[in-house]
């Protein structure tokens, strides 16, 4: 038996014999949060940790220079108080002034300049291309700084709303990256009290933060956040009043949890792209795939409604975009719809000569339901897809090795809203395109570098055009993110996967 | 006996070597260490970079050579996604792991023997049979199951327990429960029969002829012989159960070596395999020797042989 339906299972069971509700424990005004369950943060310092939960701990701990509003998608001043392009390659801040770090440093241009220098030329950084289009940071005055592109980057605002916290230089520079992140210090809504890496964080709220930023002073005064790598134990002790939110459930445990006194759940769309990649460029050697009329065929065959309605299910929806709409310059409008049609996926194959079929490896690392679902409507039309699901280092690795004619997958685009995090990702001609069309690639090169936001959303759209039509990438549907909370916590989740835990308050 | 104790030695420092080659070997041949520290959503060229980085491009010799270089003075390196020292990691993990471990132990002898003891004493009797199930069962029952359904019983319904963590001695009473039970059914068989043969040999028939009480018999006796291969056993099962506590470690999310070395092999943080797998080596070897002595000990025959 899957072990999830197991807890779920047990679950039931639990609650049948009536066990106590879940108590929020409003009395110490401690917000208990667990994660890890999707990967444990090992490093708070996310230009190195490179993880999920260490994108919702930096939003507790430090600030961006500007902040993306998560529901009006506004930017909106956070460190930095205005911001102007001088010329195509040169973007000027002014700083707000009076802020202080936790450890009461103040915060001023040396720290802007000395973390995005710093990370934009550690080759230790894991998500390169966050800082790679940073040339240089130079300080202009105490409180103004002019960040250098390499060249002309029109997304370099959405970035910096993203996940390129401003760490104090005084204090990294004195304890360098490993006490930084045994003891984080940031500007955030919460101070860290304590770290034990991999295992508990506590943080406190931080009193001083009343300079008007966009984000609220921290509602709830203690955090406690611990490292729960096991989902089911994460249920049990959601069900048991041990913590009071977790980000890390499945579908199915989000529609048993439901109606658990006490406790309530809640599914929120994601700009993670489920998608199909296709090996057009023919550099597994497996030849139907360089055929459009094959990739076209099984864009027909594959029922992704039907797997939107009976396995993603919530918020989830099909998407024909090759990435997420919510994403700047994602044109909904220029992609080619592949309705769902056996008969004509049935005919592309025969014009092409697969009449009878052919045998292909699916590689996936997505969910086995969705894989097996895919592989079943793909036999329905004669193709024998074999499955070979790996966990995501192995799947990567033989994907890299050309091994995979065809995968399964997801992108989360780091939780930028802009669709050069995708479809630039892809089709930009590097070891990840495996459609290699120079003319894609030029149309992105264009509109990544573009300043003018029209002239970018219509080579996008170019692009969206072509790659759709041309079948390289079979987007399936966009994610879902499942929360659990205790019901007496004001919670909202957001299409960014990030949840916003100091705005967070007991009803 | 000097010459036996150097060459003692000398095989287990061998081990260790080859298994810390084997471990290298094996990390880098499971995959390209890259991708696993790059993380999830990290591009090809990102990969390359920290391939380069991390001097995964250099020849698989020069690597291990580098690396042993560094371990031989006792530094094991940096791990690769925590950017703390790896000893240092493992001397705030190895504790919890060893707690668990030597708990379970105890728990499982505890049981065990008294139970294996009675049944040889009165084969076929209720006993007997009570601790035959509970033998089958707790060799039957997956670990992670009998730890989800204590977790259902003692931490949900009755709420006599802490579900997770290891902030106090109650959070271990579970973990020690669901991995001491599964060692119990090998050690409990392993007594009664060896009690029951024991108890039909020749020395405790003279024994009895002698007019010796049941509890002389019994525990200066019979458990004597008994106990020679319940240590050897008791040996191995310890070693298993610090090495095989994973499962346990990561349902009580009790943060010991165990899921350590397990997050740590997924993730590709060589550092910390290389040095979880030789801590746990060392422990087996120093076990074995342990076990060796205290049979000694048992055993006069061994100490003379």
């Amino acid at each position: 038996m899957d072990r999830f339906k197991l807890i779920g299972l047990l679950a039931a069971l639990a609650m049948a014999s009536g066990i106590q509700q879940a108590q929020a424990d409003k009395s110490d005004d401690t917000l208990r949060i667990a994660w890890g369950a999707d990967g444990v943060m090992h490093n708070a310092d996310n230009y190195y940790g490179a993880t999920r939960a260490g994108i919702w701990f930096s939003k507790m701990v430090w600030d961006t220079l500007i902040e993306r509003d998560p529901t009006t998608s506004e930017y909106r001043p956070n460190l930095a108080k205005t911001w102007t392009w001088v010329d195509d390659t040169t973007l000027e801040f002014e700083l707000r002034q009076g802020i202080k770090f936790h450890n009461g440093e103040a915060f001023d241009a040396d720290d802007v300049v000395y973390t995005y220098n710093k990370v934009s030329s550690d080759s230790g950084v894991k998500f390169q291309r966050i800082v790679n289009w940073i040339d240089k940071v130079e300080k202009v005055e105490r409180y103004r700084v002019r960040i250098h592109t390499k060249e002309k980057f029109p997304q370099a605002i959405e970035f910096l709303s993203g996940p390129m916290p401003v760490y104090p230089n005084e204090y990294y520079e004195s304890v360098g990256a490993e006490g930084m992140s045994k003891m984080p210090i940031g500007t955030g809504p919460y101070k860290v009290v304590s770290m034990k890496p991999g295992e508990e964080y506590r943080l406190v709220r931080n009193e001083d933060y009343t300079w008007g930023g966009p984000k609220s002073m921290a509602k709830i005064k203690n955090v406690v956040v611990r490292e729960l790598p096991d989902l089911q134990t994460q249920v049990a002790e959601l069900i048991a009043g041990g913590i009071d939110v977790t980000a890390d459930l499945t579908t199915d445990l989000a529609e048993k949890l439901d109606g658990t006194p006490g406790v309530s759940a809640e599914q929120a769309g994601t700009l993670r792209v489920f998608y199909l990649g296709f090996d057009a460029a023919g550099r597994t050697g497996h030849k139907a795939m360089t055929d459009l009329r094959v990739r076209r065929a099984i864009a027909h065959a594959i029922n992704r409604r039907s797997i939107v309605d009976n396995l993603m299910r919530g918020a989830a929806r099909v998407l024909d975009t090759p990435c997420h709409p919510q994403q700047f310059g994602c044109v909904e409008s220029a992609a080619m719809a592949y309705d769902y049609d056996v008969e004509k996926a049935k005919s592309l194959l025969a014009d092409a000569g697969y009449g009878d079929g052919f045998e292909v490896d699916l590689y996936a690392e997505a969910p086995a339901q969705e894989a097996e679902a895919i592989i079943g409507d793909l036999a329905a039309v004669g193709i024998k897809a074999k499955l070979n699901r790996l966990p995501w280092e192995a799947y990567r690795d033989a994907q890299l090795a050309n091994k995979a004619p065809l995968f399964l997958t997801n992108w989360g685009s780091y939780s930028l809203a802009d669709a050069a995090a995708i479809i630039s990702v892809f089709f930009s001609g590097n070891e990840d395109d495996f459609a290699r069309d120079r003319e894609v690639t030029e149309w992105l090169g264009i509109a990544d570098t573009s300043t003018a936001p029209e002239t970018r959303k219509a080579f996008y759209a170019k692009a969206i055009e072509r790659i759709t039509e041309q079948a390289y990438f079979l987007s399936l549907f966009s994610g879902i993110r499942s929360y659990g909370y205790d019901s007496n916590l004001a919670f909202v989740a957001y299409v960014d996967e990030i949840p916003r835990f100091y705005e967070y308050s007991w009803k | 006996m000097l010459t036996f104790t150097i060459k003692r030695l000398f095989s287990a420092l061998l081990t260790l070597l080859l298994i810390s080659i084997f471990t290298f070997s094996l990390a880098h041949l499971a995959g390209d260490p890259a991708i696993a520290i790059a993380g999830r959503e990290a591009s090809a060229e990102d990969i390359a970079r920290i391939r380069a980085h991390y001097g995964f491009d250099r020849p698989l010799v020069q690597q291990y050579l580098a690396w042993c270089g560094q371990a031989l003075v006792g530094d094991f390196g940096r791990s690769y996604h925590y950017q703390q020292a790896v000893s240092e990691m493992l001397a705030t993990r190895l504790p919890i792991t060893l707690i668990l471990g030597i708990s379970a132990l105890g728990f499982a002898l505890a049981i065990s023997l008294p139970l294996g003891i009675v049944a040889a004493i009165r084969p076929n009797s209720l006993i007997d049979r009570i601790s035959l199930g509970l033998a089958v069962v707790g060799q039957a029952m997956p670990t992670f199951w009998f730890a989800l359904v204590m977790i259902v019983v003692f931490g949900l319904t009755l709420r006599w327990l802490p579900i997770s963590g290891n902030a106090s001695w109650q959070n271990f009473v579970m973990p020690t429960i669901a991995l001491g039970y599964f060692a119990t059914p090998a050690l409990m068989r392993l007594t009664r029969a060896g009690m029951i043969d024991a108890l039909e040999s020749d020395f405790v028939r003279t024994a009895r002829a002698k007019g010796l009480s049941q509890t002389s018999i019994l525990f200066k006796h019979a458990l004597r012989n008994v106990m020679i291969p319940v240590v050897s056993v008791s040996a191995v099962q310890c070693g298993a159960m610090l090495s095989g506590s994973i499962v346990v470690e990561q349902i009580f999310a009790l943060q010991g070596i165990g899921w350590l070395g397990y997050d740590a092999t997924v993730r590709s943080d060589l550092p910390v395999v290389q040095a979880i797998t030789l801590v746990i080596a060392a422990f087996y070897v120093l076990l074995t020797l342990l076990a060796d002595l205290l049979n000694a000990v048992l055993d006069p025959r061994i100490r003379i042989g």
